[in-house]
């Protein structure tokens, strides 16, 4: 059985590891690669390391980190952050990288999609949508640079817009539930879940494996992807970097996934 | 020795790091000189097909590889796009496989049975060996191993099958035919599974 993809999402800033809340206030919780290598020893389903300095100040990828991150990295690494052309996208694969993300220029400049995945494959090009809920309509539209501008674009029109250009995953990140570890929001997996045959992976709002647990539930075979999560422990959130072992994983799974 | 066929594609960094870790010896080759001395081969790939065979015939080392595996034996394990290029074609392009082993390779979308599934195939799955080979030896019941791929192989001959893998149809995921080996998941990020794999490999 192809199982749901439990994801630890690493930010980076200045070369270290940060968690944010809503987007803001980064917390430095350790360094990078320490946190590669335990999760190797977890032996962890995925990774997604996304440096959230680079769109922001313009700045082009930090290879020699990729390089790095890519050469310590056991498991299958997305990384994302100042992609905005397909030499970088094809540099950065080039470095041992199995996907690149990208999200501000996708929005942009969607004819770039197309154009990374003519050069690496569809199958390791990500498309991350950064969304707010609406309140009043209830809908989520798509916001770039750090949850800083707004596109005006719903996330489920899009999705599918980004599937038909080639994009070969879609990650789904909550900038209302980032940080909160009240659980992930549901309404919003289930509609792009809806929208789009690609695999697609939430991020925002974990708090615990049952958080993940109904995610799974909801949409099936998903990729559950957190933060803090994996992160913290305690109410004090204290930093413990930590993933569910197989066993648990498994259980949590079939638990999730019968009828 | 080990040898990792760099024509451009495929995570070759991964492999080395495994064998590294395991202290088996294990180089690149990116010419057809730099191919001479290998024992085992290991062809990767990613991406689209006809870009890999491409990619492969400009690296000016396919008719070396054609004599050490069709006329010396070296043993070749070809992974993911790197195992389609085994077969005589694909639906996702115009270009000639390999060939070095009887089958094409079908691609999900057209596939009844996968109606309405996520493509591409993307996370951990299941791997149910057909037959006894040496190559899944020790591997654990429940072994599980990293898939990302929209096209399979199809054998042409049953007996090539070596495991099977189910996503809304078993499709094989490992193949063999004498000293030739595909797979169609990623061993070389697929954790403790995924190094004994290519542990076994090096021991063939």
């Amino acid at each position: 059985m192809l199982r749901p993809r439990i994801i630890p999402c690493l930010l980076v800033k200045n070369g270290g590891l940060v968690k944010t809340v809503q987007f803001k206030d980064p917390k430095y919780v350790g360094d990078p690669i320490n946190a590669v290598k335990i999760f190797n020893e977890k032996e962890t389903d995925e990774l997604i390391v996304v440096d959230i300095d680079a769109t922001v100040q313009g700045a082009e990828p930090n290879y020699r980190r990729i390089a790095h991150l890519a050469v310590e990295c056991r498991m299958p690494l997305c990384y994302g952050g100042g992609i905005k052309q397909a030499d970088q996208a094809k540099r950065i694969i080039g470095l041992g990288v199995e996907k690149i993300a990208i999200s501000s220029a996708a929005v942009e400049n969607p004819p770039l999609i197309s154009k990374i995945a003519q050069e690496i494959g569809s199958q390791s090009v990500v498309v991350v949508f950064d969304v707010k809920r609406r309140p009043k309509l209830g809908d989520y539209e798509v916001w770039t640079h750090n949850g800083t501008r707004t596109t005006g674009r719903l996330v489920i029109d899009l999705a599918k817009e980004v599937e038909s250009l080639g994009a070969g995953e879609i990650v789904v990140n909550s900038i209302d539930n980032d940080g909160q570890m009240n659980g992930y929001d549901v309404t919003l997996a289930t509609c792009v879940r809806a929208a789009t045959r690609l695999p697609l992976t939430l991020l925002g709002g974990a708090g615990s494996l049952s958080d993940i647990g109904k995610l799974i539930g909801a949409c099936g075979v998903v990729g559950a992807a957190a933060g803090s999560l994996f992160v913290f422990k305690g109410v004090y959130r204290a930093v413990l970097i930590n993933y569910p072992t197989q066993l648990q994983k498994d259980d949590l799974i079939a638990a999730a996934l019968r009828p | 020795m080990i040898t990792i066929v760099d024509y451009g594609l495929g995570n070759i960094r991964a492999f080395l790091n495994v064998y590294n870790r395991l202290n088996i010896e294990a180089a690149t080759a990116a010419s057809a000189d730099e191919l001479r001395g290998a024992s085992k081969l290991i062809l990767p790939g990613v991406g689209a097909f006809d870009h890999a065979m491409r990619r492969l015939e400009e690296s000016g080392m396919r008719a070396t590889l054609d004599d050490l595996v069709l006329h010396k034996g070296v043993p070749v394990l070809g992974v993911c796009v790197g195992m389609q290029m085994l077969g005589r074609s694909s639906e996702e392009g115009e270009l000639r496989g390999l060939g070095w082993i009887d089958g094409r390779v079908r691609g999900f979308a057209s596939l009844p049975a996968a109606t309405g599934l996520p493509l591409p195939h993307m996370g951990w799955n299941d791997v149910y060996p057909v037959s006894r080979n040496n190559l899944f030896d020790q591997l654990e019941s429940d072994a599980r191993f990293y898939f990302l791929h929209s096209f399979y192989f199809e054998c042409a001959n049953r007996e090539d099958a070596l495991a099977v893998s189910r996503y809304g149809t078993d499709f094989s995921c490992a193949v063999n035919s004498a000293n030739i080996f595909g797979v169609q998941f990623h061993p070389e990020k697929s954790h403790h599974f995924g190094t004994r794999l290519l542990k076994n490999f090096a021991e063939l």
